[in-house]
């Protein structure tokens, strides 16, 4: 349960640790909270020659609005999201989320930049990117882009951030009045990774609901968004009937791999229990 | 030599205040916190179990906040402040705590001790009255095999409602 030997480079900006990991060959990790990346190195999972913090990058930090859009810094930890005013006003999805990202101690390391970037499809945050319709900064050799939320994650593990880029901030549209919001998920523990997990982004008017994002997580290799079910959904109001179509619907959304723990029939069963839940909700908020 | 990083075990000089006190020692950069804290300082408080940020018998204040010694190197916490379960006991920042599970049976073999201490300490120091779930969801990342946690739970409850009637004592006149 060592790590194998690495030699360490605490960076202090942006382009220093991009230099850095181009001097390595990419034969380099970035490391952020280091609450996914240092269990992987214990158990060798990933044995870089070079681990590069960016702890210390001031310009990674930090939580403010930027025009219509709510600015947090990659390096911003799990449990600032319970605690920072802005989010609570202008991305309170990241709010109710954050209690089940894992435990107290954990979230007092782990960050947004890092679960986003890493994009494990259990996790809640990159789902709730999805569902919040947000960009995602990328620092690369040619500058700076924003890519959209449904077009970073990939595959399993694997989303539009490139060998050696850095994820420097994560860009939210500001909350609005018209809006609600809905987060749950199942979990044999609070703290263990979801079963299934969903959060979802509604814009309301005169108690129909007109647009909105429902995004699952634990449901396969990436996150993935119930376009299906958002349709039965969107332009209506929800009732009874709505609920039982939208959770037909997500046959068509939802694949669920084999795994021995739980079942596909399984887990569909459950994303439909809970999109049930969730929806009845939102119907007594819309 | 050879600058093969494989073959050479580099030592770096880290700097760190330990429970108020300022040291340095040698560490190869794959040094987990929790290693050189029992290793180089020993300071054998802090235990280490699963190594993977699993069971929380780790836990250790970095700059005041708890945090997993086996989930940071450290050469990470150069420039830091770490307090330890020693640093917390000494200080009697945690009598009240540590009193509270010596007499309830909070603790048998005491492997989980220092970690659900830690825990406890900073839940208390964001919410004064935790209800039950609010404690066993803030211990959540902490195993204990021996006590079944419910023993855990009262004596932290316990303290809790002992320092709030405390602190409205202290804040009633007369
Ligand atoms: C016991 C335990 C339980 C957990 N439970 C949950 C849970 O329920 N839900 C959940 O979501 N997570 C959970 N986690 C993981 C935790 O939330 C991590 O903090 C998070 O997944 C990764 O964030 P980090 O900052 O720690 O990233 P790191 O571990 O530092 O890095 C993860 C990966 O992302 C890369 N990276 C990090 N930051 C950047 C960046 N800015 N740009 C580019 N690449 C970057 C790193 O190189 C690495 O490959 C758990 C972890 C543990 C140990
Ligand atoms: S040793 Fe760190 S969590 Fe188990
Ligand atoms: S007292 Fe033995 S593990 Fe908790």
């Amino acid at each position: 349960m060592k790590a194998r030997a690495f030699s360490y480079h605490r960076a202090h900006s942006v382009d220093d640790a991009r230099e850095a990991h181009a001097r390595s060959g990419d034969d380099a990790r970035y490391i952020a909270g280091g609450q996914s990346l240092v269990p992987a190195l214990a158990l060798r999972l990933q044995a870089p020659r070079i681990l590069i913090d960016i702890n210390h990058i001031e310009e990674l930090r930090g939580v403010r609005c930027d025009g219509e859009w709510l600015r947090i810094g990659a390096l911003t930890r799990h449990c600032e999201m319970l605690t920072d005013p802005l989010i609570a006003e202008f991305a309170p999805l990241l709010r109710a989320a954050a209690p089940f990202v894992a435990h107290p101690a954990i979230r007092n390391r782990g960050t947004l930049g890092g679960s986003v970037a890493l994009a494990d499809p259990a996790s809640e945050f990159p789902a709730m990117m999805l569902a919040l319709d947000a960009e995602i900064e990328i620092a690369g050799t040619s500058g700076r882009r924003r890519v959209r939320a449904d077009d970073f994650f990939i595959d399993l593990f694997e989303t539009a951030v490139g060998p050696g880029e850095i994820v420097t901030a994560i860009l939210v549209p500001r909350f609005r009045c018209n809006q609600r919001i809905c987060f749950d998920e199942l979990a044999r523990r609070r703290g263990d990774y979801a079963l299934v997990g969903c959060g979802m982004l509604a814009t309301c008017k005169d108690g129909l609901v007109e647009t909105i994002r429902i995004a699952f997580f634990s449901v396969g290799n990436v996150p993935t968004r119930a376009r299906s079910a958002e349709a039965v959904v969107s332009g209506a109001r929800i009732d009874a009937d709505r609920i039982v179509a939208a959770q037909a619907a997500l046959d068509r959304d939802l694949a669920p791999p084999e795994s021995d723990e739980v079942p596909p029939a399984m887990r569909l069963h459950l994303a439909r229990v809970l999109l049930g839940r969730l929806l009845a909700r939102m119907s007594e908020a819309a | 030599m050879s600058s093969e990083i494989d073959d050479a075990e580099e030592a770096v000089r880290v700097r760190f205040t330990v429970n108020g006190r300022k040291v340095a020692c040698e560490v190869a950069p794959r040094d987990t916190l929790v290693d050189c804290l029992r290793n180089a300082l020993e300071l054998t408080g802090t235990h280490a179990g699963c190594e993977m940020g699993a069971c929380g018998a780790c836990l250790v204040q970095l700059d005041g906040r708890a945090v997993h010694g086996c989930l940071m190197f450290a050469v990470q916490a150069d420039g830091a402040r770490i307090d330890t379960i020693e640093g917390l006991s000494e200080s009697g920042a945690i009598a009240d705590l540590q009193a509270e599970f010596h007499r309830r049976n909070a603790l048998q073999c005491g492997f989980c001790t220092p970690g659900m201490l830690i825990n406890a300490h900073e839940l208390l120091s964001r919410l004064t009255e935790p209800s039950r779930a609010a404690i066993r969801d803030a211990l959540s990342g902490n195993f204990c095999r021996c006590t079944g946690y419910e023993a855990i739970v009262d004596a932290i409850a316990a303290v809790a409602d002992a320092r709030a009637a405390k602190a409205s004592q202290e804040g009633s006149p007369g």
